[in-house]
């Protein structure tokens, strides 16, 4: 009974308490970023789709087209193919297609590259209205990146 | 130009700028209430809608306009109909009586204080009403909650109001704050010495105003349904746009209410310069607090609503009548 | 006209009717039906139905190499993404017996207990916003943005994380990683400070979860529910003091253990573990051995034939994978023993003769996160 009746005033101040909280929040500045009007910078370690990576000198793309990648994926995203150009002993990739629609962003494919040859692009923001545009063709990404740095 | 003081003119006059008050208020409240929760929340509330959002109630209005008022097969529709406009209508007529200034006051009765209580009840009635005329399992179960909730909370306020009025014994709201002119010491807030706990009074009618008016943490009603339906179910577009224009109504008028009762009206803290500006000062400062109180708290239950009213609020303001009776006896 | 049959009788006690929680709830829950008989406000019968998110992860374990496997493990339950990885390379690290260095044991300790901060802050902005509570929710974000950056920075996702690998991680953590985390365990102290003013010491949310929904340590046994249900009924069982793994031996935390049983204790559970998570993350920053952060570990994975298994405490209680090889590169079985899934068995009978808003309260404080049921 004593305790029922003692809760009432400890109950009320607990209130207040409640609402000092708020108002001190009331007062501070606003945390959010008005997205798209202003961006956050995107980290260096970020996942995005991946993408070919090129010899800074030649502009050739350091794939060989040894499927790794491809067998390394768990859903079966990549399709690799290349030819073997004359005089030279790897083969050069002719042939690179992801499906990003079943893409999980694992990053096997990136780790299991001997060469080096793919890595993680910050393409973030991608919107369409159609599926088969996110079937990427990585080659043609490398050659309009080459034209256009 | 002598027509205009006249006396019907004036009345008019009046009622047609309290109706726009009412209807600008509900719609500014409203964009208040959201980019009030948005700073709390340290977030910017709506600011696209015009420069800083101050066209959001126009379209949130738009949008309501142009939906379809559907009324479902099977209710009844004069009852349907009916409970919108009942429900807005006590709130404008109440606000008639409040005195904004010593001069703006629709019009001044020596009943006031008994009219609002008497119109407020209408209130309760309406919202009964669209729930039963609903003809939906749920929104006759939330509005008969409503009902109760509403009942239970009218009691300790009227308790409390007759707390007051056995100190101020008058009813006419003008008078009373006339009243409490000088310094804010004179408040009706403050008068402890007549009522040692008119603060307690003050709080036990802000929660009650609070649940009358169906407003967090105590709106079972509305925010039932996020489980099953509320008792505006039924309604579309503007049809529901006018229940939640006569909360915002019925916050303003429960608002003015505690400001003429208890903060001394258009009086100001300093004795001199009294004025309408102090009354919407204090006015808007106590709905601030109501918005505050919303979004801070969870939602109570159902039986611990009830709990409160008539375990606690009740006994403390009987406990208050006796005790502000006993001092005004006394001394 | 309204039907007769459309208003429960006030006549008849005994008539029941069925209020369907549909698998969209307001709430954050997931895809749960719940199929509710109820006599007018209280619940007789709370019967769920799972199975609207059941993605076969078990099946498709049974398709993918163990390496394949890894991006799964953060599905299941993708708020606590990364205990889920580290049961399943604990499990082929066992059967393996790969060494893990040291180094990286701890960054998964620290990065682990991140994640179960975050998560616990999601289920508090959610239970707290089925409980009517709106703000709390903008708060808790506010600070799991601040988790999320900093595990962005380290493993390049924000939920579904994959950073876990047999025998260590994927990358190492920067300098930037180890300031940022220290920042954020400077400035979570003062705001779990808050949370209790504005929260926990409330009068009305008191009112609405002491004495809801008495789960006893009786029930959860019966039912194996772990997690803070369990430690929220009295028992002190924890996979870390229990089943110890990883190198969490090596830090000085304590097991929350309140005995009341009821939601409060629940709530009061996980609020007191992101304290002591908070304490693990400082000694393990402190502790941080320098080295490598990948171990040896053989170019093609066959685990010897056997059956395998690992545990550790996850966010809502013991996660547990048993695998079964048989010495090909794919699994034969991979067996996931989720936590919700116990959690949500003793629902149907905690909620009976309660009323319909304290139900979804047990609920809520059950913590259940639907695909981790479904799996």
């Amino acid at each position: 009974m004593k305790a029922s009746i003692l809760e009432v005033p400890r109950g009320f101040w607990s209130l207040l308490v409640g609402m000092r909280v708020t108002l001190t929040q009331f007062f501070k500045p606003v945390v959010t970023v008005p997205y798209p009007r202003k961006t956050l910078p995107i980290p260096a370690r970020y996942r995005g789709h991946i993408v070919l990576t090129s010899d800074p000198e030649t502009g050739r793309s350091f794939c060989t087209a040894c499927k790794l990648c491809e067998r390394a994926c768990p859903s079966d995203c990549i399709l690799v193919d290349g030819v073997r150009l004359e005089g030279e002993k790897k083969k050069s990739v002719t042939e690179f297609k992801l499906d990003f629609t079943r893409c999980s962003l694992c990053g096997a494919c990136v780790e299991v590259c001997p060469c080096d040859a793919i890595r993680f692009s910050k393409n973030y923001n991608l919107a369409s209205t159609s599926k088969g545009d996110y079937v990427f063709d990585l080659v043609e990404r490398l050659k309009a990146e080459k034209k256009q740095p | 130009m002598s027509f205009l003081t006249a006396e019907p003119v004036r009345l008019l006059l009046s009622l047609v700028c309290i109706m726009a008050f009412v209807g600008l208020n509900a719609a500014y409240l409203m964009l208040a209430e959201r980019k009030g929760a948005g700073r709390i929340q340290r977030r910017p509330g709506p600011n696209e809608a015009g420069y800083g959002g101050w066209l959001q109630p126009v379209a949130d209005v738009a949008k309501l306009l142009s939906k379809q008022l559907i009324v479902p097969p099977g209710t009844d529709t004069i009852l349907f109909r009916l409970a919108p406009l009942m429900v807005i209508s006590p709130a404008m007529m109440c606000l008639a009586v409040i005195p904004f200034s010593e001069t703006l006051v629709a019009r001044n009765i020596n009943v006031g204080l008994l009219m609002v209580f008497s119109f407020g009840s209408i209130n309760v009635m309406a919202i009964m009403l669209s729930g039963w005329s609903s003809r939906n399992k749920y929104a006759i179960i939330s509005a008969a909650r409503v009902v109760s909730q509403d009942v239970a909370y009218e009691i300790p306020m009227l308790l409390v109001v007759i707390t007051l009025l056995m100190m101020t014994g008058t009813m006419d709201l003008n008078e009373i704050v006339r009243q409490q002119a000088g310094g804010f010491w004179h408040w009706n807030l403050f008068k402890v010495w007549v009522n040692p706990l008119m603060p307690v009074t003050f709080v036990i009618f802000f929660i009650c105003m609070l649940a009358e008016t169906n407003r967090a943490p105590f709106d079972m009603a509305e925010a039932e349904s996020e489980l099953v339906a509320g008792a505006f179910t039924e309604y579309a577009g503007m049809g529901f746009g006018i229940f939640f224009m006569a909360e915002y109504a019925n916050i303003v008028l429960g608002c003015s209410l505690g400001t003429v009762l208890f903060l001394g009206g258009w009086q100001s803290p300093f004795g001199i310069w009294p004025g309408v500006v102090w009354f919407l000062l204090k006015l808007y400062a106590l709905i601030f607090t109501v918005i505050w109180v919303r979004w801070t708290f969870p939602r109570t239950q159902f039986y611990g609503l009830l709990n409160l009213s008539w375990k606690i609020l009740i006994p403390v303001s009987l406990f208050t009548l006796l005790l502000s009776s006993a001092m005004i006896k006394i001394f | 006209m309204i039907a007769s049959n459309d208003i429960p009788s006030r006549t008849n006690p005994q008539e029941t009717f069925v209020l369907n929680l549909g698998p969209q709830h307001p709430a954050t829950h997931g895809v749960l039906r719940i199929k509710m008989t109820m006599n007018g406000e209280y619940v007789t019968r709370a019967e769920p139905v799972i199975g609207y998110i059941h993605r076969m992860h078990e099946k498709m374990g049974e398709n993918r190499t163990w390496a394949q496997f890894l991006p799964n493990t953060g599905r299941i339950d993708y708020l606590s993404a990364l205990h889920y990885n580290h049961a399943f390379v604990g499990v082929v690290e066992r059967a393996l017996r790969l060494e893990v260095p040291r180094r990286a044991e701890y960054i998964r300790v620290i990065t682990s207990e991140l994640n179960r901060i975050s998560s616990h802050l999601v289920w508090w902005s959610a239970f707290l916003l089925d409980l009517g509570g709106f703000t709390p929710l903008l708060y808790a974000f506010d600070d799991r943005e601040k988790i999320l950056d900093l595990l962005e920075g380290v493993t390049g996702s924000r939920l579904t994380y994959c950073y876990f690998r047999f025998g260590g991680l994927c990358n190492d953590i920067d300098d930037e990683f180890i300031k940022g985390t220290r920042a954020f365990v400077a400035q979570m102290r003062p705001r779990l400070k808050m949370y209790r003013e504005l929260v926990t010491d409330n009068i009305i949310l008191r009112k609405r979860l002491e004495g809801i929904g008495p789960i006893s340590a009786e029930m959860c046994r019966k039912y194996g529910a772990t997690g803070p249900v369990i430690r929220g009924s009295g028992v002190a069982y924890d996979v870390r003091r229990s089943e110890p793994y990883s190198v969490y031996p090596e830090f000085d935390f304590e097991i929350p253990v309140f005995p009341e049983g009821d939601s409060m204790a629940r709530y009061l559970v996980r609020m007191e573990e992101m304290a002591q998570s908070l304490r693990i993350i400082e000694q393990a920053l402190g502790k941080l051995p320098p080295g490598p952060v990948m171990g040896k570990v053989p170019r093609v994975l066959k685990l010897p034939p056997g059956d395998y298994c690992y545990a550790v405490e996850a966010a809502r209680g013991r996660f547990l994978v048993r695998t079964v090889s048989d010495h090909k590169e794919i699994p034969y079985r991979v067996k996931l023993r989720t936590p919700s899934f116990s959690n949500l068995s003793l629902y149907e009978e905690a909620s009976k003769g309660m009323m319909l808003p304290d139900a979804l309260a047990l609920l809520g404080s059950l913590d259940l996160v639907i695909p981790d049921i479904d799996r």
